[in-house]
Formats: structure tokens, C-alpha cells, sequence
């Protein structure tokens, strides 16, 4: 069983977000970018799959511009066996990665795409659910607990309120949700050798996918600051305060 | 413009955060449907059909959508849309699970998570865990929008829309429903509470967090919270968790309890009216954020919070 993990370059996910002063976006000039959290995650449990012998091949793929490479040896470096960058210096909004990662799965024809359900620079919760729609494919998000069978998935999610099971007829997309494992570190001696592992390099601009955004930022800006508040003393000035003060009990 | 409303609700309740998508819709257009697609749920579609300002109820009922399962929902939809010019619906992880199907059929652009409407093609919605907020003008001739349901008020009631019963769709294909867990509890609704009681990864243990927290919660009539670490460590449920990666609340009070204030946690609550909080470590970040922090442990804090509100005639 073939999977294939898209993996997203995005800002460390310990770095503050600073906003350009002239509001056109995020400043990540020199600032720690690293593989989005949710990716890790989808990573992790595509190499646990194939360590507990369900999986046979692991391919990351990223969309992004030439630094992307690092992630993907990330990913190589957790267990991976090859990748692939399709390079642009765009954006791409989630429709667009989605249509990309449709025109590689045309080629890969892996038998589950296991990915992030969230990037935590967009933040859309978007793209799995896009990808499963364009291929007919059907899809199982926010997964806590993946356990693959010939010809099928059985996928536990968080839901609001609790958990939901669903069987999922390969091929299918699962999205990784917090839950699902704890991504391991990749050592010293498995980074050496991910940089032998192959890694190709396509155009996106090759795959024939329209990638204009349909979304123009008018500007990004900080959200209001709270103003600062006080140190109370004890439980019984706290509680007179939010009685007189906030009004909140 | 036509604006389809999709409601959130568990076929026995139609939930508030339905009223708040409704007031977004209205901002782009006074001709607001809402569609309850569920099963079992005419008391639902009714409850709908009394929300001030809406035109109709569009009903559909069938197992698979009863079930929430995505490309049911996404099946019964699209063809709709030949008579919408924008489908919103509330962020709840039932919404993001098919909104963005829709805007992949309709080969147009999700907009997520919008905070505010400003012409009926302009949003703004927070990106970065909430450390920016990005205004974006789209493009395509149908918009597909998913709502932060607390950063709007809910609509009033008095309307009296006629409900329709519709065609179900195709149902959901590859997808099969197995079981669910849902807990139940009579305390209210993490994202519509008026007040929400958090604990963090300080309680230790699930039973010490539901020795502290819930009394807590239960005396304030609030909601229970939890972090990441709280529910990560097995001391809180899943769908306790607030933040950027959880639940997004805005309640009137909301009180962090040996909670540290991590960024991803505080995309999910910085929006409350008034925060409280208490934290043993004065440098704790939440402080900076709270609008009143009790510097001490919770184990004493908490016991002597109760009896300040007993005192207090809470
Ligand atoms: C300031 C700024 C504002 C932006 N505003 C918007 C906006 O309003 N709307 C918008 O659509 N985009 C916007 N973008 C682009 C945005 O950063 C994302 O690249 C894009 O939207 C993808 O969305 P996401 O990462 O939130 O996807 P999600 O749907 O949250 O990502 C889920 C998963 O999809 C996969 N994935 C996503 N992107 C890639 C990739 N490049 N390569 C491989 N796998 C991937 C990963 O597995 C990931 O975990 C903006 C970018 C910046 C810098
Ligand atoms: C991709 C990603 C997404 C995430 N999403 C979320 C999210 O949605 N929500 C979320 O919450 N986190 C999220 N996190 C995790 C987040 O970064 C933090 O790890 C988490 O919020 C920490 O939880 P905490 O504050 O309970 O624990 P800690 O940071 O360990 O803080 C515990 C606090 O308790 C205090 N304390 C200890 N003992 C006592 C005592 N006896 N009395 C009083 N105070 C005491 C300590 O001083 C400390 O401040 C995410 C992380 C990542 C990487």
C-alpha cells in the first residue's frame, strides 16, 4: 500500500506572527520556518503504518518554493522513502494545492493521502476536504486513530461533542488531527541518510493547473490589543471586582 | 443575492451558532434560507423557521445526512447552489468537515472562518492562530464562507418561515457511518456559553480536574474548558479543548486555571469579555492577556474562589 503525505514549509509554530508595517501581509523574512505540526503528524503515522507493515511506501510531497527541499528531508529524515517538491514562489491558495496534488496523484496512484487537517499559517482546514471532493475520493477528517485493511480504512474522528467512526473505501483522504500520535524527532544518523534518499523537483507551472488566487488581500492587519489588566490579591477581591467592576456575575 | 444558511444542530436542537451565521448572512443579503439537513429534524427546521429575517427553511432528511457525513452533505448542496449566490456555514468541525468540498465542486475559494462582513465580496478572518487578521475581497461569482460564529450576535426570533421539505441528495457513496460517541452533558455549550471554566495541564490528574473544575463550572453555571496538555494528558475530553486548534469562545467570563496562556491557546479565547486568571507562576503569559490574574495555587485558590462566591451570593 502506497501512501502519499503532502507536507507544508510554514513560520515555526513558536514564533509570534509579526504583521508588515505596510499591512500587506506576514513578515517571514528571517524568521524560523519549519514543517506545519499537522503535517508531522500525518508524516509520523504514514511511517508508522509502514513500520506495522500496512504501508510499503511513503512519498511526501510539498508545494512551495526551493526551500521546501528542507521540509521534505524532514520528512525524509522521520521515515519517508522519497519526495517530491513542485516548485512556485506563489501562494497557493487551497483550491490550487488541492488541484496540484491532484495532477501528482495522477502520476503517484498511492492507495491513501494522509495529511495535515490544518496549516497553522492559512489556517483554513481546507485542502484535504477540496482534494476528496476534486477525486471522488472519499475522505475522513480530523482523525485521532487510523487503522488501514486492504481496500479500506477504519477512521476514528473528533467531532464536536465526542468521537465518530467511519469505514472509508481505499483510495481515500484522511486528514491527522491533533490526537493521532506524537511525531517522533528524527536522529542524527536518519538525517545523514535522508539526503541520499531521492527527492525530484517538478515546475509547478508543468502541471497544468490554474493557480491564480481567487481571494486578493486587501491587507492584513493586528488584532485589537487587549488593554492590560491588574494582579488581584485574593478569591474575595476577584469576586467583588467581576461583581462591581466587570458586571459578569 | 440569494444566501443559503446551512444550520448547526444535532437533530434534536438547533443550535445558537445557526442564529449568529444568520446575522453574517444578513449582511450580505436580505434573502436568507436556511437549510436543515438532518434526519428526524422537522422540530429543528421549525425552530429555524422562527429567526427573525429568514425567507424560508429548506428541509432535507436521510440517514447519511443524520450522520453529518461530508459528502452527503456536499451532494444535497451543490445543486442547490444554482439558486444561491453565497452558502455560509458556522465553524464547527461538522462545517469545516464539508464546507470545503462544496467550494472545491463549485471551483471556488473557501472563505474561512470570517469575523466580519464588510461588502457582500470582502471578509476578514484571522490567520496565524489569530495574530493577524486578514481582510480578503474574492473574486468568484459564488461565495462559500464558514462563519466564526462567536464573532457575531445571534438573531433574534419572530420570524415565521415556511419550512420545505427538499430532496435528500445522493447520500455519501464511499463513506460508511460506524458508531459515535457524543457526551452528554447538562451543562451549557462550550462556544454559546456565557462563562467558561478552564483547567490546564496543573490539574494533574482527570480526577483532580474534575474535582476542581466542575464544582467550579457548575457553581458559575459555566461551560468547562481545558488546554491542549490538559486534554492531550487524558485529564479533559477532546472537544473540551479551547484554541486555535480547538474551540474558538467568546463568553462574558472566561477563567484560565493553571493554564500558562500559550499562543495556541489563547487564539482560542482572547475575544472573551472579561479573562481571569490563575496561575502559581506570576509570569505566566496569560496574565497579559487577563484582565484580572490571581497570582497563587489553585489548590488553595480555588476552595477559597468558592467560598468568596457563596459569600457573594453566587
Ligand atoms: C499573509 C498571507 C495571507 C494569506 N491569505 C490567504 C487567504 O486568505 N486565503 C487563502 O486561501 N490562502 C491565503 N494565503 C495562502 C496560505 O498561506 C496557504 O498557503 C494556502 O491558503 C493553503 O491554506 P492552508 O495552508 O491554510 O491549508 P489547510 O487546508 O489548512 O492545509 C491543510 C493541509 O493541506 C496540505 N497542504 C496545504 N498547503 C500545502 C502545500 N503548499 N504543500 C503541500 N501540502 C500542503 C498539508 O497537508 C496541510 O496540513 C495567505 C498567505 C499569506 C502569507
Ligand atoms: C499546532 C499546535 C496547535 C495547538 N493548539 C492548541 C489549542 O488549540 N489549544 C491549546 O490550549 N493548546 C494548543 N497547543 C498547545 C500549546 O502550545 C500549549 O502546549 C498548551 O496550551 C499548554 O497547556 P497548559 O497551559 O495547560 O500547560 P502548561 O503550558 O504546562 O501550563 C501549565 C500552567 O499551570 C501553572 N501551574 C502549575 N501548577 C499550578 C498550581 N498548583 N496552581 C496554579 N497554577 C499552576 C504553571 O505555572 C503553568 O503556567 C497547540 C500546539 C501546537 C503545536
Amino acid at each position: 500500500m502506497k501512501v502519499l503525505v503532502p507536507v507544508k514549509r510554514v513560520i515555526d509554530y513558536n514564533v509570534k506572527a509579526r504583521v508588515k508595517a505596510d499591512q500587506s501581509g506576514i513578515d517571514l523574512a528571517n524568521v524560523k520556518m519549519s514543517m506545519n505540526p499537522f503535517c508531522e503528524i500525518a508524516v509520523e503515522e504514514a511511517v508508522r503504518q509502514k513500520e506495522k507493515g500496512a504501508a510499503t511506501e511513503v512519498v511526501a510531497v510539498s508545494i512551495g518554493p526551493a526551500q521546501a527541499q528542507e521540509t521534505l528531508r524532514t520528512a525524509l529524515a522521520m521515515g519517508a522513502d522519497r519526495a517530491i517538491l513542485i516548485q512556485t514562489d506563489a501562494d497557493p491558495e487551497p483550491l490550487a494545492v488541492a488541484k496540484l496534488l491532484q495532477a501528482v496523484i495522477a502520476q503517484e496512484n498511492p492507495d491513501v493521502v494522509i495529511m495535515g487537517k490544518q496549516a497553522i499559517d492559512g489556517d483554513n482546514n481546507a485542502t484535504g476536504q477540496m482534494l476528496s471532493a476534486l477525486l471522488g475520493w472519499p475522505q475522513a477528517t480530523f482523525a485521532n486513530a487510523i487503522e488501514l485493511s486492504a481496500g479500506n480504512a477504519s477512521v476514528c474522528r473528533d467531532v464536536d461533542g465526542g468521537i465518530q467512526n467511519v469505514d472509508v473505501a481505499l483510495p481515500a483522504i484522511i486528514t491527522a488531527d491533533l490526537r493521532l500520535n506524537e511525531p517522533r524527532y528524527a536522529s542524527l544518523p536518519n538525517i545523514m541518510k535522508a539526503k541520499k534518499k531521492p527527492l525530484d523537483i517538478t515546475e509547478a507551472a508543468s502541471l497544468g493547473v490554474d493557480l491564480a488566487p481567487r481571494l486578493s488581500v486587501v491587507k492584513v492587519t493586528e488584532p485589537p490589543k487587549r488593554g492590560g489588566g491588574i494582579k488581584v490579591e485574593t478569591a474575595a477581591d476577584l469576586v467583588n471586582k467581576l461583581k462591581t467592576e466587570a458586571g459578569v456575575l | 443575492m440569494a444566501v443559503l444558511v446551512v444550520a448547526d444542530h444535532d437533530n434534536a436542537s438547533l443550535k445558537d451558532n445557526t442564529h449568529k451565521t444568520v446575522t453574517a448572512a444578513l449582511a450580505l443579503s436580505n434573502d436568507v434560507d436556511i437549510l436543515v439537513a438532518g434526519s428526524g429534524a422537522k422540530g429543528v427546521a421549525d425552530a429555524a423557521a422562527k429567526i427573525a429575517g429568514v425567507r424560508k427553511v429548506l428541509l432535507a432528511e436521510s440517514d447519511s445526512l443524520g450522520q453529518g457525513l461530508a459528502e452527503a452533505v456536499e451532494a444535497l448542496i451543490v445543486p442547490l447552489m444554482a439558486n444561491y449566490d453565497a452558502v455560509l456555514t458556522p465553524a464547527t468541525s461538522q462545517g469545516k468537515n464539508f464546507s470545503p468540498r462544496i467550494a472545491a465542486k463549485l471551483d471556488v475559494a473557501q472563505i474561512s472562518e470570517i469575523v466580519e462582513v464588510i461588502d457582500a465580496s470582502t471578509f476578514v478572518r484571522p490567520i496565524y492562530a489569530g495574530n493577524a487578521l486578514e481582510t480578503v475581497k474574492s473574486s468568484d461569482g459564488k461565495k462559500v464562507i464558514t462563519v466564526r460564529a462567536t464573532a457575531f450576535k445571534a438573531a433574534g426570533e419572530g420570524g415565521s418561515a415556511a419550512v420545505d421539505s427538499i430532496d435528500a441528495g445522493p447520500g455519501a457513496g464511499k463513506t460508511t457511518f460506524v458508531s459515535q460517541q457524543l457526551v452528554k452533558s447538562a451543562r451549557p455549550e462550550l462556544t454559546a456559553a456565557k462563562i467558561v471554566v478552564s483547567g490546564g495541564r496543573a490539574m494533574g490528574s482527570a480526577e483532580e480536574f474534575q474535582r476542581v473544575i466542575d464544582p467550579l463550572a457548575d457553581k458559575l453555571g459555566a461551560a468547562v474548558g481545558a488546554s491542549r496538555a490538559a486534554v492531550d494528558a487524558g485529564y479533559a475530553p477532546n472537544d473540551y479543548q479551547v484554541g486555535q486548534t480547538g474551540k474558538v469562545v467568546a463568553p462574558e467570563l472566561y477563567v484560565a486555571i493553571g493554564i500558562s496562556g500559550a499562543i495556541q491557546h489563547l487564539a482560542g479565547m482572547k475575544d472573551s469579555k472579561i479573562i481571569v486568571a490563575i496561575n502559581k507562576d506570576g509570569d505566566a503569559p496569560i496574565f497579559q492577556v487577563a484582565d484580572y490574574g490571581l497570582v497563587a495555587d489553585y489548590k488553595s485558590a480555588v476552595p477559597e474562589l468558592m467560598d468568596a462566591l457563596t459569600a457573594a451570593g453566587v
